[in-house]
């Protein structure tokens, strides 16, 4: 990729050594971002691959993403159904095996891999109990996982929040153990938008495959489209899988 | 028919943005004996027939792995009612 950010979509071909990856995404019922997250893979230079919740063959794909939504309307706990779905328990053994598979969790799907334990801790309501849209800056604390490498650490970007269950929680030694093992992938900048313990935006597992988040990356791939009407800030979540799948920076 | 009751409230050092909102209603309703609100949530489990030791054992377990999340909240009751 050109390293000048293009003022409008940059159609160059991607290079060949990414060009073949193939990434799912994961559909339940009430998942609304599964078409977004699709494009953004392919916005990355990937293949999308369609996979629904019931099924169990994850076909042969290199990479999963969980988009966001309200799987099954929120009930019980946002997550809380769709972890004993069929394709999360293939997923969750794929993530845990020595192939260590990338997944990218985005707000439902957040709160679906917390719920699954693939992630720590939890999200309950935002503590203003509003649902909240808004465009977020957010802090990459760690560009070291396999969706956030192609970051400066540090780095301030922009992208989309928009949830009811966004505060993250998790008790103390939890929250001491991310810290101390450089596990908070990101933060929220100014203004806590829902609560969250440490301002924790995004976490990741200890391996670094496994992250998730509540803002929308899928949301900011595109100029013209994404906050303030040019942000393409999300993009780098979906080509830093594809760094990471081709053996680059972890 | 026999009813599990199960009850799940946030662990107490969870914060809880509903309870909160519903303890601010409370006084402007003119109850002002409450100090503070926290909401749970209760399932019942209809069996049909005996509930034995087994369905019981189960509901527990169903209750630890799937009605509550062991990160933010507390079982704080499992319990048979007759009807």
């Amino acid at each position: 990729m050109s390293a000048e950010l293009p003022l409008i979509g940059d159609y160059s071909t991607p290079s060949t050594e990414i060009s073949g990856a193939r990434i799912g995404v994961v559909t339940f019922p009430g998942t609304l971002d599964d078409r977004d997250a699709a494009r953004a893979v392919r916005a990355a230079g990937a293949e999308a691959v369609s996979l629904w919740h019931a099924d169990t063959d994850l076909q042969d794909v290199d990479a999963v993403v969980i988009p966001g939504g309200f799987s099954y309307g929120d009930y019980l706990r946002a997550g809380a159904i769709s972890r004993f779905a069929p394709m999360m328990a293939k997923i969750a053994d794929a993530a845990n095996s020595d192939a260590k598979l990338p997944v990218l969790g985005i707000c439902n799907g957040f709160q679906i891999l917390t719920e699954s334990h693939l992630l720590p801790g939890s999200m309950i309501k935002n503590d203003h109990l509003k649902f909240i849209c808004r465009d977020q800056l957010l802090r990459v604390e760690n560009n070291q996982t396999a969706w956030t490498n192609g970051f400066e650490a540090g780095q301030e970007i922009t992208i989309v929040l928009k949830n009811q269950d966004g505060q993250y929680v998790a008790d103390e030694k939890v929250l001491d153990e991310l810290e101390a093992e450089n596990r908070i992938a990101f933060s929220y900048v100014g203004w806590n938008p829902n609560g969250s313990r440490r301002s924790i935006a995004g976490v990741s597992n200890k391996a670094g495959n496994v992250v998730g988040l509540m803002p929308h990356p899928e949301h900011a791939i595109e100029a013209g489209f994404g906050p303030d009407h040019r942000g393409t800030d999300g993009l780098a979540f979906f080509t830093s899988v594809l760094t990471h799948l081709v053996g680059g920076k972890k | 028919m026999p009813r599990i009751v199960v009850d799940v409230m946030l662990k107490p050092e969870i914060l809880d943005p509903q309870g909160k909102a519903i303890a601010g209603a409370l006084p402007r309703l003119g109850f002002t004996s409450f100090e503070a609100v926290r909401q749970g949530k209760r399932f019942e489990l209809s069996v049909d027939g005996e509930v034995t030791e087994e369905i019981l054992a189960q509901a527990r377990e169903a209750a630890e792995t799937l009605l509550s999340n062991p990160v933010i909240e507390d079982v704080v009751n499992v319990e048979v009612v007759e009807d």
